[in-house]
């Protein structure tokens, strides 16, 4: 078990800090519970680990960069392949700061639309994120079941958003299309269905006693780590800080619901877990007052903007609510055609980088409890 | 001219029986787990090939034995191949002392109980070589885990057959069946069912089945000790777990739940049919429970089950003392 | 009381672990929930609003024929870039009445150049490029083109998904005639009318 001949920069750079009796071991990029390819250099004494370091740029795809070169409107699709898991918000934040840069001011009814689709998309990526996070537990019955149901919201998402993966569907100054009487009625449905499973989540995994054994006082993230290191979304929600985008920097009609932003105090992998479920709880909140709500009017303004549509010069940013924190998105304009330069703040970036300080001393099993725990999405981490 | 001993006729057609045996059971119960998880996932499970996918573990061991057998780059090619032979050979034998029916055992050794115990041990062995031999880091993190796991649970899977051996007065496997009844309630485990339980979860741990599959894991370690194995290399292991299963599980029917015994019919179709249930429920808890972590696992296996089995032992001597 | 606590924690985890049991029990003997896919497919309800691949859209009269005026707006929205379009050209005169044209000139009369006429001669369409937006679909002012309900469009080969839209939509339409010309002598009066 000699030191590898072999490796590149970050092995070599991680290897001059090895004591003796430990071990390298070099975790991804193509690994089960790394989620994609996250490449997580470990330093293990037996079980525990003495050091990790994550590192990025596997899947870096240039999207700040093809900005720059694409139209405003053109940049859209670019928007649902971030995070490919909640495409909406980044979607939400993009045509927000475009909005707000052209102060172009959206009907009522796109901003009910908005709210319902990305509040079903919410649900979405949070049930596919308990079945990963179970996979990594070593259980593999949950996520079959969380996507029966996943598949249920798919279903409904794709009429009015035309896809089922990498939504985008929003435009600036409104939305794609319109929600039809059939669409409304559906999720009026789906609502209770999706509540009537929920005690059935709790029940197989959430009072499992093995699973609580295994998350909680794991993964220790208090409010001055979370704060440190910019991590948002349930990390610092698990941290005990009511912190939600939807309430701080209001947007959209996020405020004329009766919602709650659920908050737990022990910010360990197990308070993180608990509040996904109880966003999903809330999320469905929403979806139900917003399709009862829902005003009648355009889905669009009435001169909506060409694929050649010039931004006015100046600086816009907005921030959204994605299932994982906040998204923030910062446009500079020259008064061109394209954005002179666009920012992408992605949650998961600074979430991910939480992990190297939280995981230290912890075993090697409790290592992949807290890595699932963040909700990385990959893509969205390098963009 | 010295004649060929009979006791060795009959031990080497035994042993050919029970490589069929083992090799059809091991294709049954890839069948079985797959189909069962599949419905309790609410899908059907192998379905494309044969029947109701019925020819699936056929194709998937022609396919295991088409496969490229690849020696990874400084591993110790001979501990590297010694490995999954030394897994799967010794298991034969522990089929050798078990009762399948009154007049069916291999070979009806006195100390037979001990034979199983004793040649299990083997396995660990070689999950150990498979693991350092193979010159891969998560390899040698599952074999130690596997190591330090199979020496824990081997302790109160001791103990709870000791306890029953204690009260037949006997470690021959068919003796210890010949002595319950037919009924369920003359079976060992209403006498004993603290003994069962431990026995049937350190069974768990014993063959690295799920919750405790923690040699393999593959969320942490990709997949433990067989990570560089490839064909039928992991297809020895493979083999070796599902008869390992088989045997803790027939080890189990025939110290607590009556062996051949049943109601109505005696024979050897009641003992695989209880074989077969507790092979079912050990399927059903692999798809139903997350993995426990590993200082969990021998926590449970330190701090519960050793002393309960203690204890169970001790009320059993105790209890056989006096009567 | 803290063991009695301990005591009643570790009963009721053995029995979250029943629960569990009884849950996937419940799912074993329940109805699946997937399709054999090449057997069973989706209902259509479940389709509605899934993309497929672009399609041209048409002329109501001649179906075989595209509605494409041959703007290219849909090539300057795309994205991705995975349209081209060629233009169609003005015929080019024969002789004669190249020969007519210059008389015509010398005798001072107005001479019309025959025009381009506003169809497209190629309309090209790389599906691997594609993100299914819709951008083209919305930009197009005379509403040309359309997502396709192919949704279980696959292939190996690369260059399956380079699609000639014009010769699709042709052999498209031949096959709406003759579906139309074989139904047609039992409901001679409906199909007259959707012609």
């Amino acid at each position: 078990m000699n030191a590898f001949p072999e490796g590149d920069f970050y092995t070599h750079h991680f290897e001059k800090g090895a004591r003796e009796n430990t071990m390298i071991l070099n975790m991804g990029p193509q690994h089960p519970s790394t989620h994609g390819v996250l490449r997580v250099i470990l330093e293990l004494d037996g079980e525990y680990i003495v050091r990790a370091e994550p590192v990025l740029g596997y899947l870096h795809r240039m999207h700040e960069k093809m900005a720059e070169v694409k139209s405003w409107v053109q940049f859209m699709p670019n928007m649902g392949r971030v995070d490919y898991l909640h495409p909406l918000a980044w979607n939400h934040a993009w045509v927000g700061a475009v909005e707000k840069l052209a102060e172009i001011e959206v009907p009522e009814r796109a901003e009910y639309i908005r709210v319902i689709t990305s509040e079903l998309n919410r649900i979405s990526s949070h049930l596919l994120w308990w079945g990963a996070y179970l996979l990594d537990l070593g259980a593999f019955t949950p996520i079959m079941y969380a996507f029966d149901d996943r598949e249920r919201i798919l279903d409904l998402m794709q009429k009015p958003t035309g896809s089922r993966l990498t939504y985008s569907s929003f435009r600036i100054g409104g939305v794609m299309n319109d929600l039809d009487d059939g669409f409304l009625k559906d999720c009026a449905e789906l609502v209770p269905y999706l509540r009537s499973r929920l005690p059935m989540y709790k029940d197989l995994v959430t009072e499992n006693v093995i699973l609580r054994k295994r998350i909680e006082d794991v993964g220790h993230m208090d409010k001055d780590m979370c704060m440190r290191y910019g991590a948002t979304g349930p990390l610092i929600r698990g941290a005990g800080v009511k912190h939600d985008t939807r309430i701080i920097e209001p947007y959209s009609v996020y405020d004329k619901f009766d919602w709650e932003v659920p908050v737990y105090k022990e910010a360990d992998a197990m308070a993180r877990y608990m509040v996904r479920m109880d966003e999903i709880e809330q999320s469905l909140r929403i979806v139900e007052q917003a399709v009862a709500m829902i005003p009648d009017g355009d889905f669009m303004i009435k001169k909506r903007p060409k694929p050649a549509w010039k931004a006015p010069a100046g600086e816009a940013y907005f921030a959204s609510e994605s299932a994982r924190g906040k998204v923030g998105i910062h446009i500079v304009s020259d008064g061109s055609k394209t954005p002179y330069r666009v920012k992408l703040r992605a949650p998961g970036f600074s979430n991910l980088n939480v992990f190297a300080e939280c995981s230290k001393g912890t075993m090697l099993a409790d290592a992949v409890a807290i890595l699932g725990s963040l909700d990385m999405v990959i893509p969205e981490i390098d963009r | 001219m010295s004649q060929i001993p009979v006791e060795l006729v009959k031990i080497l057609i035994a042993l050919v029986a029970v490589a069929a045996f083992v090799g059809l059971n091991g294709l049954v119960l890839v069948y079985l787990e797959r189909k069962v998880a599949g419905h309790i996932q609410r899908r059907p499970g192998p379905f494309e090939v044969g029947p109701h996918g019925l020819l699936q573990p056929l194709a998937d061991a022609v396919k295991l034995i088409g496969k490229q057998l690849f020696t990874p780059k400084n591993a110790d090619g001979f501990l590297f191949w010694l490995a999954p032979i030394l897994s799967f050979m010794p298991v034969l034998l522990l089929f050798l002392p078990l009762p399948f029916g009154p007049k069916l055992t291999g070979m009806n050794l006195n100390l037979g109980l001990l034979l199983i115990l004793a040649f299990s041990g083997l396995n660990v062995l070689a999950t150990c070589l498979a693991g350092w031999g193979s010159n891969n880091k998560y390899g040698i993190l599952g074999a130690a885990r596997a190591v330090s796991q199979s020496v824990a649970y081997e302790i109160p899977l001791l103990l709870s057959v000791l306890a029953i051996a204690f009260q037949t007065g006997s470690l021959n496997l068919s003796e210890v069946v010949a002595g319950q009844g037919s009924w369920p309630w003359q079976w060992n485990f209403m006498v004993q069912p603290l003994a069962f339980i431990i026995f049937f979860v350190s069974a768990l741990g014993e063959t690295n089945r799920a919750p405790f599959d923690l040699a393999e894991a593959e969320s942490e370690l990709t997949a433990g000790f067989h990570t560089e194995y490839s064909g039928m290399g992991f297809g020895m292991f493979f083999l070796a777990e599902y008869a390992n299963m088989i045997v803790v599980c027939s080890v189990a029917v025939a110290l607590f739940l009556g062996g051949w015994n049943g109601p109505f019919f005696d024979g050897a179709w009641w003992f695989l049919a209880k074989v077969y249930v507790l092979l079912l429920v050990m399927i059903w808890l692999r798809w139903t429970f997350p993995r426990v972590r590993f200082d969990q696992l021998l926590n449970l296996n330190w701090k519960w089950l050793m002393p309960l089995a203690l204890l169970n032992l001790l009320i059993t001597a105790f209890v056989t003392k006096l009567s | 009381m803290t063991a009695i606590k301990k005591i009643w924690d570790n009963v009721s985890g053995l029995w979250s672990l029943v629960v569990g049991l009884k849950i996937t029990g419940k799912a074993f003997m329940d109805k699946q929930v997937t399709l054999h896919y090449p057997r069973e497919t989706v209902s259509d309800s479940q389709l509605e609003g899934f993309r497929g691949p672009l399609e041209l859209v048409g002329k109501p009269k001649v179906p075989a024929s595209p509605k494409c005026i041959a703007c290219m707006m849909c090539v300057s929205a795309c994205p991705s870039g995975c349209i081209s379009i060629t233009k169609a050209k003005a015929p080019k005169p024969t002789e004669a009445e190249l020969q007519a044209m210059k008389e015509a000139e010398e005798r001072g009369e107005k001479v019309v150049k025959p025009k381009a006429p506003k169809e497209p001669t190629k309309f090209m369409y790389d599906f691997s490029l594609c993100s299914l937006c819709g951008s083209c679909v919305e930009n197009c002012a005379v509403g040309a083109i359309r997502f396709s309900d192919n949704v279980y469009f696959a292939s190996t080969d690369r260059n399956a998904f380079k699609m000639d839209l014009l010769y699709r939509l042709e052999v498209k339409g031949q096959r709406q005639e003759q579906a139309k010309a074989e139904s047609a002598p039992q409901e001679p009066e409906k199909s007259t009318k959707e012609g």
